[in-house]
Protein backbone atom coordinates (compact mmCIF):
# COMPACT_ATOMS: atom_id res chain seq x y z
CA UNK A 1 0.00 0.00 0.00
CA UNK A 2 1.34 3.35 -0.73
CA UNK A 3 -0.15 7.14 -2.10
CA UNK A 4 -1.77 9.55 -0.54
CA UNK A 5 -5.18 7.57 -1.54
CA UNK A 6 -4.27 4.85 1.26
CA UNK A 7 -3.59 7.15 3.61
CA UNK A 8 -6.99 9.01 3.15
CA UNK A 9 -8.59 5.19 3.32
CA UNK A 10 -6.49 4.51 6.07
CA UNK A 11 -7.87 7.72 8.25
CA UNK A 12 -11.62 6.60 6.75
CA UNK A 13 -11.29 3.15 8.30
CA UNK A 14 -9.40 4.47 11.22
CA UNK A 15 -12.61 6.24 12.47
CA UNK A 16 -14.44 2.74 12.81
CA UNK A 17 -11.60 1.16 14.28
CA UNK A 18 -8.90 2.31 16.76
CA UNK A 19 -5.39 1.15 15.81
CA UNK A 20 -5.20 -1.44 17.76
CA UNK A 21 -8.47 -3.08 16.69
CA UNK A 22 -7.08 -2.70 13.21
CA UNK A 23 -4.04 -4.47 14.69
CA UNK A 24 -5.16 -6.79 16.11
CA UNK A 25 -7.80 -8.06 13.04
CA UNK A 26 -4.47 -8.01 11.07
CA UNK A 27 -2.72 -10.15 13.09
CA UNK A 28 -6.17 -12.47 13.23
CA UNK A 29 -5.97 -12.51 9.38
CA UNK A 30 -2.29 -13.06 9.58
CA UNK A 31 -2.70 -16.05 11.21
CA UNK A 32 -5.86 -17.07 9.59
CA UNK A 33 -3.96 -17.18 5.65
CA UNK A 34 -0.57 -18.25 7.09
CA UNK A 35 -2.50 -21.58 8.55
CA UNK A 36 -4.12 -21.73 4.93
CA UNK A 37 -1.27 -21.19 3.20
CA UNK A 38 1.65 -22.39 4.86
CA UNK A 39 3.82 -19.79 3.43
CA UNK A 40 4.32 -16.07 5.73
CA UNK A 41 5.29 -14.00 2.73
CA UNK A 42 1.90 -15.27 0.40
CA UNK A 43 -0.12 -14.92 3.24
CA UNK A 44 0.94 -11.51 4.53
CA UNK A 45 0.69 -10.13 0.21
CA UNK A 46 -3.22 -11.37 0.80
CA UNK A 47 -3.68 -10.12 3.88
CA UNK A 48 -2.55 -6.75 2.47
CA UNK A 49 -4.54 -7.18 -0.85
CA UNK A 50 -7.56 -8.04 1.08
CA UNK A 51 -7.37 -4.40 3.58
CA UNK A 52 -6.64 -2.95 0.41
CA UNK A 53 -9.47 -4.13 -1.75
CA UNK A 54 -11.71 -3.52 1.63
CA UNK A 55 -10.67 0.23 1.87
CA UNK A 56 -10.70 0.76 -1.72
CA UNK A 57 -14.49 -0.48 -1.80
CA UNK A 58 -15.31 1.69 1.11
CA UNK A 59 -18.62 3.71 0.19
CA UNK A 60 -19.31 4.21 4.25
CA UNK A 61 -21.50 1.59 4.41
CA UNK A 62 -22.78 -0.52 7.42
CA UNK A 63 -19.34 -1.41 9.43
CA UNK A 64 -20.89 -3.27 11.81
CA UNK A 65 -20.09 -6.32 9.92
CA UNK A 66 -16.70 -5.34 8.81
CA UNK A 67 -14.74 -8.11 10.18
CA UNK A 68 -16.99 -10.55 7.98
CA UNK A 69 -16.42 -8.68 5.21
CA UNK A 70 -12.49 -8.86 5.17
CA UNK A 71 -12.64 -12.06 5.81
CA UNK A 72 -15.09 -12.58 2.75
CA UNK A 73 -12.55 -10.85 0.95
CA UNK A 74 -9.16 -12.69 2.28
CA UNK A 75 -11.01 -15.76 1.58
CA UNK A 76 -11.24 -15.31 -2.07
CA UNK A 77 -7.66 -13.90 -2.23
CA UNK A 78 -6.77 -17.31 -0.69
CA UNK A 79 -8.54 -18.69 -3.67
CA UNK A 80 -7.49 -17.52 -6.05
CA UNK A 81 -3.49 -18.29 -4.75
CA UNK A 82 -4.27 -21.79 -4.23
CA UNK A 83 -5.78 -22.20 -8.11
CA UNK A 84 -2.59 -20.16 -8.89
CA UNK A 85 -0.49 -23.02 -7.18
CA UNK A 86 -2.92 -26.10 -8.25
CA UNK A 87 -1.76 -25.19 -11.75
CA UNK A 88 1.83 -25.50 -11.31
CA UNK A 89 1.87 -28.52 -8.56
CA UNK A 90 4.89 -29.63 -7.40
CA UNK A 91 4.31 -32.76 -5.50
CA UNK A 92 1.55 -35.18 -5.37
CA UNK A 93 -1.36 -34.27 -3.69
CA UNK A 94 -1.68 -37.65 -1.55
CA UNK A 95 0.98 -39.92 -1.09
CA UNK A 96 2.79 -37.91 1.63
CA UNK A 97 0.30 -39.14 4.47
CA UNK A 98 0.58 -42.40 4.69
CA UNK A 99 0.19 -42.56 8.29
CA UNK A 100 -0.03 -44.72 11.16
CA UNK A 101 -3.84 -44.13 11.97
CA UNK A 102 -4.59 -47.53 11.15
CA UNK A 103 -2.78 -47.98 14.70
CA UNK A 104 -5.18 -46.66 16.45
CA UNK A 105 -7.60 -49.86 16.13
CA UNK A 106 -7.20 -53.25 16.71
CA UNK A 107 -7.63 -56.24 13.96
CA UNK A 108 -11.44 -55.90 14.35
CA UNK A 109 -11.79 -52.37 13.36
CA UNK A 110 -12.16 -51.53 16.82
CA UNK A 111 -10.15 -48.84 19.02
CA UNK A 112 -7.11 -50.23 20.24
CA UNK A 113 -7.95 -49.09 24.47
CA UNK A 114 -5.14 -46.91 24.94
CA UNK A 115 -6.31 -44.48 22.00
CA UNK A 116 -10.17 -44.36 22.71
CA UNK A 117 -11.48 -40.89 22.28
CA UNK A 118 -11.73 -39.57 26.01
CA UNK A 119 -14.58 -37.20 27.34
CA UNK A 120 -13.39 -33.11 26.72
CA UNK A 121 -16.49 -32.20 28.74
CA UNK A 122 -19.17 -30.07 27.44
CA UNK A 123 -18.20 -28.35 23.74
CA UNK A 124 -18.69 -25.08 24.56
CA UNK A 125 -16.50 -25.73 27.79
CA UNK A 126 -13.60 -26.82 25.27
CA UNK A 127 -13.95 -23.58 22.86
CA UNK A 128 -13.87 -21.08 26.08
CA UNK A 129 -10.85 -22.48 27.64
CA UNK A 130 -7.48 -20.45 26.54
CA UNK A 131 -5.70 -23.44 26.12
CA UNK A 132 -7.49 -24.61 24.06
CA UNK A 133 -6.56 -22.40 21.10
CA UNK A 134 -2.66 -22.00 21.06
CA UNK A 135 -3.08 -26.40 20.99
CA UNK A 136 -5.54 -25.94 18.59
CA UNK A 137 -3.17 -23.80 16.28
CA UNK A 138 -0.57 -26.02 16.71
CA UNK A 139 -2.18 -29.63 15.49
CA UNK A 140 -3.34 -27.77 12.41
CA UNK A 141 0.59 -26.44 11.80
CA UNK A 142 1.28 -30.31 12.37
CA UNK A 143 -1.00 -31.75 9.71
CA UNK A 144 0.93 -32.33 6.58
CA UNK A 145 1.15 -29.84 4.37
CA UNK A 146 -1.12 -31.55 1.18
CA UNK A 147 -3.61 -32.93 3.65
CA UNK A 148 -3.73 -29.42 5.20
CA UNK A 149 -4.37 -27.51 2.72
CA UNK A 150 -7.27 -29.99 1.41
CA UNK A 151 -8.97 -29.65 4.90
CA UNK A 152 -8.87 -26.26 4.93
CA UNK A 153 -9.91 -25.37 1.80
CA UNK A 154 -13.02 -27.41 3.26
CA UNK A 155 -13.10 -25.81 6.68
CA UNK A 156 -11.67 -22.34 6.56
CA UNK A 157 -12.58 -21.07 3.30
CA UNK A 158 -16.10 -23.51 3.51
CA UNK A 159 -15.76 -24.98 -0.17
CA UNK A 160 -17.79 -27.76 -1.07
CA UNK A 161 -15.83 -31.26 -1.57
CA UNK A 162 -16.84 -31.46 -4.84
CA UNK A 163 -15.29 -27.81 -6.11
CA UNK A 164 -11.83 -28.93 -3.73
CA UNK A 165 -11.68 -32.34 -6.07
CA UNK A 166 -11.90 -29.90 -8.85
CA UNK A 167 -9.90 -27.56 -8.05
CA UNK A 168 -7.29 -29.52 -7.45
CA UNK A 169 -7.76 -32.63 -10.05
CA UNK A 170 -8.04 -35.08 -7.87
CA UNK A 171 -10.93 -37.70 -7.52
CA UNK A 172 -13.47 -37.53 -5.05
CA UNK A 173 -12.82 -40.73 -3.25
CA UNK A 174 -9.31 -39.25 -2.33
CA UNK A 175 -10.66 -36.06 -1.34
CA UNK A 176 -12.91 -38.07 1.13
CA UNK A 177 -9.44 -40.23 2.58
CA UNK A 178 -7.59 -36.78 2.89
CA UNK A 179 -10.68 -35.16 4.89
CA UNK A 180 -11.16 -38.46 6.87
CA UNK A 181 -7.42 -38.60 7.53
CA UNK A 182 -6.85 -34.54 8.73
CA UNK A 183 -9.79 -34.83 10.73
CA UNK A 184 -8.46 -37.92 12.67
CA UNK A 185 -4.98 -36.36 12.89
CA UNK A 186 -5.90 -33.26 14.67
CA UNK A 187 -8.22 -35.13 16.77
CA UNK A 188 -5.55 -37.04 17.75
CA UNK A 189 -3.08 -34.64 18.41
CA UNK A 190 -5.60 -32.19 20.42
CA UNK A 191 -6.70 -35.30 22.65
CA UNK A 192 -3.00 -35.96 23.18
CA UNK A 193 -2.21 -32.55 23.92
CA UNK A 194 -5.33 -30.64 25.24
CA UNK A 195 -6.59 -33.40 27.52
CA UNK A 196 -3.52 -34.33 29.05
CA UNK A 197 -2.75 -30.89 29.43
CA UNK A 198 -5.89 -30.31 31.70
CA UNK A 199 -5.04 -33.35 33.78
CA UNK A 200 -1.77 -31.74 34.46
CA UNK A 201 -3.47 -28.72 36.01
CA UNK B 1 -22.03 -54.84 12.71
CA UNK B 2 -19.85 -51.36 12.17
CA UNK B 3 -16.57 -51.42 13.20
CA UNK B 4 -15.10 -47.91 14.84
CA UNK B 5 -12.88 -47.77 12.25
CA UNK B 6 -15.63 -47.83 9.51
CA UNK B 7 -18.23 -45.82 11.68
CA UNK B 8 -14.91 -43.35 12.14
CA UNK B 9 -14.78 -42.83 8.52
CA UNK B 10 -18.61 -42.30 7.92
CA UNK B 11 -18.55 -39.55 10.79
CA UNK B 12 -16.00 -37.30 8.99
CA UNK B 13 -17.98 -38.18 5.34
CA UNK B 14 -21.50 -37.06 7.60
CA UNK B 15 -19.51 -33.53 8.39
CA UNK B 16 -19.25 -33.07 4.00
CA UNK B 17 -22.47 -34.63 2.62
CA UNK B 18 -26.10 -35.93 3.80
CA UNK B 19 -25.68 -39.73 4.83
CA UNK B 20 -28.27 -42.29 3.27
CA UNK B 21 -31.19 -43.49 5.58
CA UNK B 22 -29.45 -46.51 6.27
CA UNK B 23 -26.03 -44.73 6.93
CA UNK B 24 -27.74 -42.76 9.83
CA UNK B 25 -29.60 -45.88 11.39
CA UNK B 26 -26.29 -47.86 11.17
CA UNK B 27 -24.10 -45.09 12.76
CA UNK B 28 -26.83 -44.15 15.29
CA UNK B 29 -27.17 -47.46 16.39
CA UNK B 30 -23.18 -47.89 16.67
CA UNK B 31 -22.62 -44.74 18.74
CA UNK B 32 -25.50 -45.80 21.10
CA UNK B 33 -23.42 -48.63 22.46
CA UNK B 34 -19.69 -47.01 21.37
CA UNK B 35 -18.71 -44.18 23.56
CA UNK B 36 -15.43 -43.91 22.29
CA UNK B 37 -17.23 -43.35 18.82
CA UNK B 38 -19.41 -41.14 20.07
CA UNK B 39 -16.80 -38.73 21.80
CA UNK B 40 -15.43 -38.94 18.23
CA UNK B 41 -18.71 -37.36 16.81
CA UNK B 42 -18.54 -34.94 19.43
CA UNK B 43 -15.11 -33.92 18.82
CA UNK B 44 -15.73 -33.66 15.27
CA UNK B 45 -18.32 -31.00 15.73
CA UNK B 46 -15.71 -29.02 18.28
CA UNK B 47 -13.05 -28.96 15.68
CA UNK B 48 -15.55 -27.98 13.18
CA UNK B 49 -17.51 -25.05 14.95
CA UNK B 50 -13.24 -23.91 16.40
CA UNK B 51 -12.22 -23.49 12.55
CA UNK B 52 -15.19 -21.47 12.34
CA UNK B 53 -14.75 -18.90 14.66
CA UNK B 54 -11.24 -18.38 13.55
CA UNK B 55 -12.30 -17.32 10.16
CA UNK B 56 -14.33 -14.41 10.92
CA UNK B 57 -17.42 -15.98 12.11
CA UNK B 58 -19.43 -18.13 10.32
CA UNK B 59 -18.84 -19.10 6.46
CA UNK B 60 -21.72 -19.60 3.78
CA UNK B 61 -21.95 -23.28 4.21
Amino acid sequence: MNADGSAKQNQSLARDLDPEQLSALHDEMLRFATLQLRDKTLAEDAVQEAITAALKSDSGAERASLRTWVFAILRNKIIDVIRERSRHPTQSLIDEDISDLDEQFDERGHWQKEQQPGNWGHPESVLANEQFWPIFEACLNHLPENTARVFMMREHIGLEISEICQELSISESNCWVIMHRARMRLRSCLEKNFLHAGDAL
Amino acid sequence: MMSCKQATSLMSQGQDRQLTRSERLRLRLHLFICSGCANYNKHLGIIREALQRMGGGKSDK
